[in-house]
């Protein structure tokens, strides 16, 4: 029997299939309209913000066109002049200070709060509360408006930097460390309470020591993604080599700038490495 | 239970004690030298990073208050017939933009819709194309698998810059930037999705001679689309927070009038509008949040 009698015999068999099995066969399934709906409605919306957002084929182009003109000028990146050099430098280990000193400090302020959030080691649910609602809107601001905030209060310069990672930081530290030490094995806990330790000797003894490797896996964790923060706040003003980098752009250094972009590349590259060991070495004891 | 002199303390003999408390001390003690290794290191690195971010505690110290006295000032009403009392005693007041800062909520939303979805459908495309267990050709993997991690690691508002300058002011060159970060991101991730699916459904469909287009849609896809969606949406909560900025460099959206605010000192402006932020930030993380929900336990 070959294959075209096969399928002659197949398809005669389809109208008796199709009766027996209706449902299989629906072209329409409630599925199928809500996938359809949601890719309409998605379609809909797509359009509209186009519309509304003025993004024209026109403008486009020309863009592309600009972009392009700007790439070519862009290679090779150059800094120019090893004044400059040297000052991109200075620049980038700003950078790599303010998100050191932010996230060390934010870990360090988050600590009480984070106690004070967890379930377990809370001395209160109203306390927890309070703590984990302002964590919430610590958290709910950007770096960057935090950064905008800071330079207003201690004025231009990287410090104005460290206390804008670290206040936006201490919003995600206090809900990351909470949420370990909720996680925290109780049994040790149950033994120092055993043994009659006091709630003090039981975060002490029982929590802490479970939970420290895995908060300075989050706080290494954290600096990596700092060190890329740290890179654009200098664009409100707040130091680092980001103040310098939109310098560079607006006065159309095009090979300054891709230079910068370069370095800020690399660094976190190099960053992302060191800390992958460091990090390994944590988890592995 | 404490009683007395009942309880005895059972040890072994001091002899056999000795070497045991040696051992543990010498393990313990190996231990607090590497801590205390780390935390000089720290503390040098400390000490250098403040020297470089010229940190002056003293300044805290003087402008402490200041940083509590700002707040107290974005939040005491400057003008109208309630001068000088807390904001909430005059919310028309407070609000006085509502309608104009509505509408850019409303663009800023909606430049974070328009540019994770064309992130994101790069993003798809783009994924298949570095992973291992979809494409052989080892050089095209390389490419892209670079070309993605450019998008991501340079930040989008370093896109927005030069693409401000590219396209002219507005929300076109925030909604390129977004979508070209998104796609960064989207990419590796759906990248490490593709690389972990059940190969069994592709080894059948190779068998049958699907092309690699049939392929990817019929095994590949339907297998990484949960997964997929998870991720957009969560992108799309994270690039709500970006396009909120990205008016800082003139990107379009809130941003542009929350930094003109925060520069001309119009303190209720700037308390009204990160209020406004909080709240829609908020927003949009719960119903991502139940959409993300459904999304896994639709599936499951």
């Amino acid at each position: 029997m070959n294959g075209t009698a096969l399928r002659a015999e197949a398809l005669a068999r389809l109208p008796e299939l199709r009766a027996r099995h209706p449902g299989v066969f629906r072209a329409i399934t409630p599925m199928r309209a809500g996938v359809v709906g949601a890719f309409l409605f998605g379609t809909v919306l797509l359009a509209y913000g186009i519309w509304r957002l003025d993004i024209e084929p026109a403008r486009l182009l020309s863009g592309f066109g600009q972009l392009f003109h700007f790439v070519t000028l862009m290679l090779p990146p150059d800094p120019g002049s090893w004044k400059t050099a040297t000052h991109i430098l200075h620049a980038l280990a700003e950078t790599l200070a303010i998100a050191l000193l932010g996230t060390l400090l934010a870990a360090t302020l988050a600590m009480p709060l984070a106690l004070l959030a967890a379930r377990n080691t809370t001395i209160h649910a109203v306390m927890r509360f309070l703590s984990r609602r302002t964590l919430d809107s610590l958290r709910g601001i950007d770096a960057l408006i935090w950064a905008l905030i800071w330079v207003s209060v201690v004025g231009l310069g990287p410090f104005a930097g460290v206390l804008a990672i670290m206040t936006s930081d201490i919003g995600s530290f206090g809900k990351l460390f909470s949420e370990a030490m909720e996680a925290a094995d109780r049994k040790p806990q149950e033994g120092v309470v055993a043994s009659g330790g006091s709630g003090v000797a039981r975060v002490r003894f029982g929590v802490l020591p479970e939970v420290m490797p895995v908060l300075a896996g989050q706080v290494l964790y954290m600096f990596e993604s700092n060190v890329r923060s740290s890179t654009i706040i200098g664009i409100v003003g707040a130091g680092g080599i980001g103040l310098t980098l939109a310098e560079m752009i607006r006065t159309l250094e095009w090979p300054t700038a891709s230079f910068i972009v370069l370095l800020i590349l690399v660094m976190v590259a190099a960053i992302d490495w060191v800390s992958s060991i460091l990090r390994r070495r944590i988890a592995g004891g | 239970m404490r009683s007395g002199g009942d309880a005895r303390l059972i040890t072994l003999p001091a002899a056999e004690l000795a070497p045991r408390i040696a051992a543990y001390d010498a393990v313990r003690g190996a231990e607090r030298r590497r801590i205390a290794i780390g935390g000089v290191v720290l503390l040098a690195l400390v000490l250098v990073s403040g020297w470089v971010a010229q940190v002056r505690p003293g300044l805290i110290w003087d402008r402490g208050s200041q940083f509590f006295g700002y707040f107290d000032r974005l939040f005491t009403l400057e003008q109208g017939a309630h001068a000088g009392q807390r904001v909430w005693m005059d919310p028309a007041e407070w609000f006085w933009g509502l309608g104009k800062w509505l509408d850019l909520l409303g663009d800023t939303i909606l430049m974070a819709y328009t540019g994770t979805l064309l992130g994101a459908t790069g993003a798809l495309v783009l994924g298949l194309l570095a992973a291992g267990n979809t494409v052989t050709n080892p050089w095209l993997r390389a490419t892209v698998k670079r070309l993605l991690e450019f998008c991501r690691t340079v930040p989008e508002i370093v896109f927005a810059l030069i693409f401000v300058i590219a396209f002219g002011l507005g929300p076109l060159p925030g909604v390129l930037a977004l979508a070209i970060h998104s796609l960064g991101a989207l990419g590796k991730q759906t990248t490490e999705l593709v690389e972990n699916i059940d190969m069994k459904p592709v080894e059948g469909l190779q068998s049958t001679g699907a092309n690699w287009a049939q392929m990817a849609r019929f095994a590949v896809v339907p297998q990484i689309l949960p997964g997929f969606l998870g991720y957009a949406l969560l992108r799309f909560e994270i690039n709500v927070r970006g396009a909120a900025v990205l008016g800082f460099v003139g990107a379009g959206g809130i941003g542009q009038d929350l930094i003109e605010a925060v520069r001309k000192f119009y303190y209720n402006d700037v308390a009204a509008l990160l209020v406004l932020i909080i709240l829609t930030v908020f927003i949009i993380d719960t119903l991502t949040g139940f959409a993300r929900r459904w999304l896994l336990e639709g599936r499951a």
